[in-house]
């Protein structure tokens, strides 16, 4: 897999360089500003994109544009928006589109080596992952609507989804097993509307339609 | 001893008395007042006359606008120069500065702005003062002449008494020595008294430039306020601009640091599988500090100021605010024109500030955030159903809330009765 990645400081640069190192990963370019992203993105046409919100030259959120308009660029490319913060607002900007294959993560995740590089090829397989923390953040905005029907145990479990954990990953985690995890999905989907919907994309709408109203 | 002293002090007042009155008509100050009141002479006639001759017009033309418009626009013309001038005298003759009239507002047109500067008390008193500049400057004149070619005729009579015919109605009394004697003693002393009669002339003249020319202790109040407000919010902005600044370069900085250092131990941690007990305890240990210490860095900086505040506004980071507090918030926001970076942050202070109070003491699960601009005014309402009793005095929160309020010039009302759920209402200045 052919990987770009943007990231202003040099340090964090080679902290993601040597973290990206396995067989199946091919880090193409290794650049550190807005304008170098897109020429290297054009240039070595990537499968992921993996870059830092906050770059040279106005330091706000140029990684998140350059993320935004390469997707629309390049259909299929893969990104993955590393951040010191993150905020349900640049996540709802960031999933505004096309949903598939995006990750917005905080940068200290890349230090749990192998839980990062399984996001990573999460994303680059077109799913969507998003940080735990921005999970809770709109789990907490959009207590208004649907989901004040969700049950407490739910709730975690649509976090984990939101994360873009398998069934038997959600399992794991909550320390149960992978047919309760199914019997909680289904009463989220239920509860949400998506029933009917195809299931490939259920996972994902019933994260991401709380972000889109 | 103390009597004594008393002889001294009465006797050097009785010397400096007698010096000033045997220099006076030698002094500098003397010749200053009398060619500022000599000066004021045909200055006081000019602006006299032209106020009464455009004030009179205007009076006469009030009933149809334009031209009374025009005329008055020529008289406050004239005021200003002519203060301008009168200034100037005092200044270049007298060495005394009057401080400028106070500055009237700023309008947008020219017709608003004549009438705004119409409008202004301190204008009519500038009018007042050269109203006034006419009869004063006749008067200094006359006195200031009169005192002193009387007095030096006077004082000089022995000297040219004898040229004066004899058989003159005049020349008979001057031609008696006991008269030349009365006249030259007489004549030395006015010319040694005119100087005190100078100086407070001119000194009197100064008391109304003064108060007539000079802004006011409101307009001088007005002006300090003014500048107090302006230097205030000064250091407001610079606070803030400094808060960027320090969360900037803990961005760059201090925060990538620890991450790349966390991201080295992840892949020790990771690559290492085959290391002793103890090693690798220590590896995991220093990883997972560190990536502890990240977190509390993060949410350190947030309070400081949260870069999605300056990136994206109020309604973004109080979501974010909102999301991680441990209480339930229904968050409503409705800020079209965004305020200031200053108004911003001190209302995410007061929102974070708040949600930390009620989570802290108002033991009740959820609470209601609004947040709204009204033209100039951004409103923040942070209510929740608690147990009430929140004390501006007592705990430090809240006084820190007022005073973060007032600094921006806001106002802040906190009502919590014991038991009936607390109530901050805070209300904040947004230039538009």
């Amino acid at each position: 897999m052919r990987v770009v990645i943007a990231e202003d400081s040099l340090l964090l640069r080679e902290g993601l360089v040597r973290v990206m190192q396995g067989p199946d990963l091919d880090v193409v370019a290794a650049v550190g500003d807005a304008d170098e992203l897109m020429r290297a993105a054009a240039e070595h046409r990537p499968d992921l994109v993996v870059v830092d919100v906050r770059m040279p030259p106005s330091h706000t959120d140029e990684g998140l544009r350059c993320a935004l308009v390469l997707r629309r660029e390049q259909p299929g490319l893969a990104v993955l928006v590393l951040s010191q913060y993150v905020e349900e607002r640049y996540a709802s900007e960031l999933l505004s589109g096309d949903v598939r294959g995006v990750g917005y993560l905080l940068k200290d995740r890349v230090a749990d080596m192998a839980e990062f590089l399984d996001s990573l090829h999460r994303v680059a397989a077109g799913g969507t992952v998003l940080d735990p923390e921005v999970v809770s953040q709109i789990l907490a905005r959009r207590r208004d609507d649907a989901l004040d029907q969700l049950t407490q145990r739910e709730r975690g479990v649509l976090g984990l989804m939101a994360q873009g954990r398998s069934n038997s990953g959600i399992a794991d985690a909550l320390v149960v097993s992978e047919s309760t995890v199914a019997k909680h999905v289904n009463s989220i989907f239920g509860k949400l509307g998506l029933a009917t919907v195809d299931s490939d994309n259920r996972r994902v709408l019933a994260v991401l339609r709380y972000l889109q109203n | 001893m103390a009597i004594s002293r008393l002889g001294g002090v009465t006797g050097d007042t009785m010397r400096g008395a007698a010096r000033a009155v045997l220099v006076g008509p030698w002094s500098a100050r003397t010749w200053q007042a009398c060619a500022h009141l000599l000066a004021g002479f045909p200055l006081g006639l000019l602006t006299c006359f032209t106020v009464v001759l455009l004030g009179g017009v205007t009076t006469g033309l009030l009933v149809t606008f334009a031209p009374a418009l025009v005329t008055l626009a020529a008289l406050l013309w004239c005021v200003r120069g002519y203060t301008a001038l009168q200034r100037d005298r005092f200044a270049t003759l007298l060495g005394v500065v009057i401080d400028p009239p106070a500055h009237c507002r700023e309008e947008p047109g020219r017709v608003r702005r004549l009438l705004a500067e119409a409008a202004e008390p301190g204008t009519w008193r500038q009018f007042c003062y050269h109203l006034l500049a006419g009869p004063l400057g006749v008067v200094g004149f006359v006195v200031t002449t009169v005192l002193w070619t009387v007095s030096t005729m006077c004082a000089l009579v022995s000297c040219y008494a004898w040229a004066l015919p004899a058989d003159s109605a005049f020349g008979r009394h001057l031609h008696t020595p006991s008269m030349v004697i009365e006249l030259t003693v007489g004549g030395l002393l006015v010319f040694h008294l005119a100087p005190f009669v100078t100086v407070g002339l001119a000194a009197a003249d100064t008391w109304l430039a003064r108060t007539l020319l000079g802004p006011t202790d409101i307009d001088r109040l007005r002006s300090q306020l003014v500048s107090v407000t302006q230097s205030r919010n000064a250091v407001l902005a610079a606070a803030d601009a400094e808060r960027s600044r320090i969360e900037r370069d803990l961005h760059d900085g201090t925060q990538q640091r620890l991450t790349a250092l966390a991201i080295n131990l992840g892949i020790a941690r990771q690559t290492l599988p085959d290391l002793s007990g103890p090693a690798r305890e220590v590896i995991e240990q220093a990883h997972e500090e560190t990536k502890q210490v990240i977190a509390e860095l993060r949410g350190f900086v947030r309070g400081l100021h949260p870069a999605v505040l300056s990136d994206r506004g109020l309604d973004a980071a109080l979501s974010g605010v909102v999301a991680r507090s441990p209480v339930r918030v229904r968050l409503s926001v409705d800020v079209s024109e965004r305020p200031s970076p200053t108004v911003e942050s001190v209302a995410y202070f007061v929102v974070s500030e708040a949600l930390t109070n009620i989570s802290k003491h108002a033991e009740v699960g959820a609470a209601e955030v609004t947040v709204a601009r009204n033209g100039a005014t951004l409103r923040l309402v942070i209510a929740d159903a608690g147990r009430g009793g929140a004390d501006e005095g007592g705990g430090t929160g809240l006084r820190g809330l007022t005073h973060r309020v007032a600094s921006v010039g806001g106002s802040f009302r906190c009502d919590s009765p014991v038991g009936g759920g607390t109530t901050i209402e805070v209300e904040l200045p947004c230039e538009s």
